[in-house]
């Protein structure tokens, strides 16, 4: 199971990397593992205000629904739209093709109260 | 706290690598390699489900066969040799199970019934006997594993660890025979599936000798190897070939008019247990009937409210993200004037709103 240390957990197992003042968000490969086969990802419009914490998109697999939360308040601007054509992209490459929206955050120590990697692993060894 | 049933293959199902839940009280895999990977082998290929937890009855006697024509919706017109899918009715006409009748003689009748409803359906067999001193009622639930193979390469796989001739073997026949070294195994050419395929009875003993035979055997076909399959794509299957499954889109309060099952249903048989009360809703019409819906936008679940113009008109029952059309399907069951094929109706999924679609079914026919 991977658990890259070039990015931040929450205990709802979103990750988040920060690039620049836009925070990129996903789950984690234990989270998209754990889900089974993705079939349908429901992202956030582009321009909403998210509060940290806030439910920011769902996503489903065949047999569950699952609720995104934003690790962090901004305003998104943009979603991974690839996802519409290919949901399966968040089980292939959870950190990478499979990311799912980004964060504008006026913070950049926004992510300092998020887990680390190895608090990551700790909690889901 | 209670343990969860195991079945005869379980150990396989661990040594696979199968994700384990409970399902109904039973320790079964919901997957394996994933669930579209497993529902596409099976539309592709072939693929093998552990089903031991289905149950038999077996009714014994001289009129035995009349005993299961008066306990179920069909006419089981069928000769020896011969299984016919059925609804098993209560007074009101509300189906107490589906079940697959399998005529052995006119004097012997095995009967399998949904795992969730083995005891159920034995109490409601032994307490309706119409014969109680002619016909035994054999629980045999315990006695035996059970597999399908299903997939068009389902034969092939299955005829290379017997010598009954499988093709002779038609749709909703069966025969008794050795398979894979195993006596006493009965080979029903039926599935649950929508794809060709066979589901085996065999003694218990023999459940380790069948499943790694059947690994074996599946091997080397073009479409792609025999794997084991489990819950998931199983209901992904089922769902595409508009299959119902009891407790979903058929309960106790639910009539076989209701549920799609007009044509297991044989109001011109004599007597049968719910035959009076059927008849009477289908003067008065039927208030409520199963519709096939094509989603747009969003996936439907189980229990999501159905609305034509703001008002609720039914609900689902199944829907899934179809793996083989790559759309989201769903059956339901809505007020009897907005079933016809065409109607546009509204699926409530969490609070937001899909167009939906009345469509015929199946969703998924086998092209071959």
């Amino acid at each position: 199971m991977a658990i890259p240390t070039d990015v931040r957990y929450t205990k709802s197992h979103e990750w988040a990397r920060l690039d620049g003042n836009t925070v990129v968000v996903g789950i984690s490969d234990h989270a998209q593992e754990q889900l089974g086969d993705v079939v349908h990802v429901d992202l956030p419009k582009v321009g909403r205000t998210l509060a940290a914490g806030a439910t920011a998109a769902e996503i489903e697999s065949v047999k569950a629904v699952s609720d995104i939360y934003a690790p962090v308040g901004g305003k998104v601007v943009a979603v991974n739209d690839g996802l519409d054509d290919s949901p399966d992209l968040v089980n292939r490459d959870a950190y990478g093709e499979g990311w799912l929206f980004k964060i504008e955050v006026a913070d950049a120590g926004a992510l300092d109260a998020l887990l680390d990697a190895a608090a990551y692993a700790a909690l889901v060894g | 706290m209670t343990e969860l049933l195991r079945t005869p293959f379980f150990a396989h199902h661990q040594a696979a690598g199968g994700r384990l839940i409970d399902f109904g009280g039973w320790e079964l895999p919901v997957q394996y390699e994933g669930i579209l990977a497993e529902h596409r082998r099976v539309r592709a290929s072939v693929g093998l489900f552990d089903v031991s937890h289905m149950g038999e009855v077996r009714l014994v006697g001289p009129r035995a066969l009349e005993a299961a024509r008066l306990l179920v919706s069909n006419d089981l017109n069928i000769e020896d040799g011969q299984a016919q899918y059925t609804a098993m009715c209560n007074e009101r006409g509300g189906i107490v199970d589906d079940l697959i009748v399998y005529r052995i003689s006119a004097a012997e009748i095995f009967i399998c019934v949904n795992a969730a409803n083995r005891q159920k359906d034995t109490d409601w067999i032994r307490a309706h006997n119409p014969f109680p001193d002619q016909v035994e009622v054999r629980a045999e639930h315990d006695d035996w594993a059970q597999v399908a193979v299903q997939g068009r390469n389902a034969l092939a796989t299955l005829q290379r660890l017997t010598d009954l001739p499988l093709a002779d073997v038609r749709g909703y026949w069966f025969t008794q025979g050795r398979v894979a070294g195993v006596d006493g195994c009965i080979v029903a050419r039926t599935g649950y599936t929508g794809e060709d395929g066979f589901e085996v009875f065999l003694p218990v003993a023999g459940a380790d000798d069948i499943w790694s035979a059947l690994l074996d055997a599946g091997r080397g076909f073009a479409e792609g190897d025999l794997a084991p399959i489990g819950l998931g794509a199983r209901d992904t299957l089922r769902l595409e070939a508009k299959m119902n499954l009891y407790g979903s889109e058929m309960t106790d309060d639910t009539t076989p008019l209701e549920t799609g099952l007009a044509w297991v249903t044989k109001l011109d048989k004599p007597a049968f247990i719910g035959r009076d009360a059927i008849l009477a809703q289908r003067e008065a019409g039927v208030p409520r009937r199963q519709v096939c819906l094509d989603v747009a936008e969003r996936i439907a679940r189980p229990h999501c409210p159905i609305l034509v113009d703001g008002v609720v008109v039914g609900e689902v029952s199944s829907g899934t993200r179809s793996p083989s059309l790559d759309r989201n399907i769903a059956i339901g069951m809505v007020a009897a004037a907005h079933s016809k094929p065409g109607t546009r109706l509204v699926v409530d999924v969490r609070g937001k709103m899909a167009d939906a679609e009345v469509v015929r079914g199946p969703f998924y026919k086998r092209p071959y």
